[in-house]
């Protein structure tokens, strides 16, 4: 159990908490602290529920710092933020965590707000040369799509496992990557999700021919 | 509406279920008896509380022992166990007997977080925390169980990713009024979650082990995707603040991967990671999993590695590797059953 007590924290105020699609949300609060793209801060609303930890979704140089959450009906902690509102004070502790490598090119691998430590990245200046694939159940889950098309072009890559038409792949990202064209072996792959997601895709990655050590993962905890 | 669990309760959990249903304080302590110290099966048999306070708990509790659903056996003596936790879930247990001991690795979850390389319960994803009564069922609903001189928490999931009932569960191990177990057969292992493992040496005074696998920030973090949030460098600073000159012990467990962490170079960077610390190194063999990219060391190399760190200081052991033929490695059986339940529920073959 993380307990405040092992952090040092903060109270902030909230900027704003707007819903983007069903049951997600993009919460977001004054910046009081550097960061480096990648790191994960604890949020919480009193000392009394343990801090949970998220990817910071803003890059290091902005004045406000962006998380991107999803309401899960029977946790603790994610109904109350929910209820948010601008005014409002959340706890949130100082950055920590290492997902932070700036490599030429890399290639990102995301499933819904797993997208968070990447858009930091890209809001930094981080992401030259980066390919983003993004898989989401439906197309409303394609969180920043606009920006992410401005900035990528090409190299932002839709998957979409619950859809059987629209402008984008239809299917799942393990799926794209089996038949993706431009598989590069000697690419650093990053991915971000949940534990099932990364081991599933790590697993595919592997067995395609990237070798282990390209392969750098993050996984909700 | 299902009878809830005793088992796995605290005494002040008990304490707290017996003033809401009106009975006297002292039948907490009664119930504790009965479930930690006693083999009952049922409330009924019970016979120290009246007949009166047997029938109320009854209509909202039971003991709540489960039985293993399927017990595999190795040529060695080595027993692996198999828990239902509910429909299409399973745990996994493994008896290990020896001349002077026997030991019980028990699970803390049903699948895990983590996502290691390495591991092959990863592969089942997370799909939840077992309670205090469900780990320690583990131990109590085998025959063995009452051969069983040493605990590990080294089964399928992160101790520390459910710290709360992992708690629980060693407190009803450790206290006079629970099994009466010495804190010092028991080690929990982790892969380095700082906060809870902070908390654990803090409250409990069990042993620790921790998965180190590899000292090099960059090597394990293609393993162990846990170095992302919490550095190896950092978990071993962490313990340095606790005492170890005394009876408790931390060991780090490293498997051997062939042309991975088995160099000279990984030698001198644990030396200098464990430098001072009073500790041990458990090397561990590898058993591969499924589609693996990873080999195990071969044994010379091993012997080599063992004794290289040795000779640098480092209490270093071999792990007897146990089971091999009753699929040991941790989370092959659960995940072999999970993949038949569900190929079962979907009508396949």
């Amino acid at each position: 159990m993380k307990s405040w007590n092992d952090f040092n924290y903060r109270r902030l105020p909230v900027i704003s908490n707007i819903q983007v699609a069903s049951g997600s949300y993009i919460l977001t609060f004054k910046r009081e602290f550097d960061f480096i793209a990648g790191q994960v801060i604890g949020i919480g609303v009193s000392e009394k529920i343990p801090p949970r930890l998220y990817s910071i979704a803003s890059g290091e140089k902005e004045d406000h710092i962006e998380i991107l959450y999803t309401e899960k009906p029977d946790g603790t902690l994610t109904p109350m933020l929910s209820l948010l509102k601008s005014g409002d004070t959340i706890l949130v502790t100082d950055p920590f965590g290492s997902f932070t490598n700036s490599d030429q090119s890399p290639i990102w691998i995301a499933v819904g707000t797993g997208i968070a430590p990447f858009m930091s990245r890209l809001l930094s200046g981080k992401g030259e040369g980066a390919t983003l694939i993004h898989g989401v159940r439906t197309p409303d889950f394609f969180y920043y799509q606009n920006l992410l098309k401005d900035q990528l072009g090409d190299n932002y890559i839709q998957c979409c496992s619950r859809c059987t038409v629209g402008p984008f792949y239809n299917g799942r990202v393990t799926s794209f990557l089996q038949h993706w064209d431009k598989l590069d072996l000697t690419r650093k792959y990053y991915l971000c999700g949940s534990a099932e997601m990364v081991v599933e895709t790590r697993d595919k990655l592997i067995a395609l021919g990237v070798p282990f050590a390209n392969v750098n993962a993050e996984i909700y905890f | 509406m299902s009878k809830k669990p005793l088992f796995g309760l605290t005494l002040q959990q008990l304490t707290t279920l017996v003033t809401e249903e009106g009975l006297p304080k002292f039948t907490a302590k009664q119930i504790a008896d009965w479930l930690y110290k006693k083999e009952v099966t049922s409330i009924e048999q019970m016979t120290n509380l009246s007949l009166k306070t047997r029938e109320q708990l009854s209509e909202r509790y039971t003991v709540g022992l489960i039985n293993p659903s399927k017990v595999s056996e190795s040529t060695d003596g080595t027993k692996k166990y198999l828990f239902p936790t509910d429909t299409l879930k399973y745990i996994e247990a493994a008896y290990i007997p020896e001349a002077d001991r026997a030991t019980l690795c028990v699970s803390s979850q049903v699948g895990c977080k983590m996502g290691c390389l390495f591991c092959m319960t990863g592969k089942q994803g997370f799909q939840g925390n077992l309670t205090a009564g469900e780990i320690i069922n583990q131990l109590r609903s085998i025959p063995e169980w009452k051969k069983v001189s040493n605990l590990v928490y080294m089964g399928m999931g992160e101790p520390f990713d459910n710290l709360e009932n992992v708690l629980a569960s060693l407190e009803i191990l450790t206290s006079d009024w629970g099994m009466g177990m010495s804190p010092k057969r028991i080690t929990v292992s982790t892969i380095g979650v700082i906060p809870a493992m902070k908390e654990f040496l803090e409250k409990s005074s069990c042993h620790l082990a921790v998965s180190l696998h590899n000292p090099f920030d960059e090597e394990r973090r293609s393993i162990m995707p846990i170095q992302n949030v919490y550095l190896i460098k950092d978990v071993v600073d962490e313990i340095r603040k606790f005492d170890f000159s005394g009876q408790r012990r931390v060991s780090f467990e490293y498997i051997m991967f062939d042309g991975i962490n088995d160099t000279p170079r990984h030698v001198k960077e644990m030396a200098r990671l464990l430098n001072g610390l009073k500790c041990r190194v458990n090397l561990i063999r590898f058993h591969p999993i499924p589609d693996t990219p990873l080999l195990g060391t071969p044994d010379e190399k091993l012997f080599e590695f063992r004794d290289a760190l040795t000779a640098k200081g480092i209490f270093t052991t071999i792990r007897a590797s146990r089971g091999q033929d009753i699929q040991a490695a941790c989370g092959l059986l659960s995940t072999k059953e999970l993949v038949k339940k569900q190929r079962e529920a979907k009508g396949e073959e």
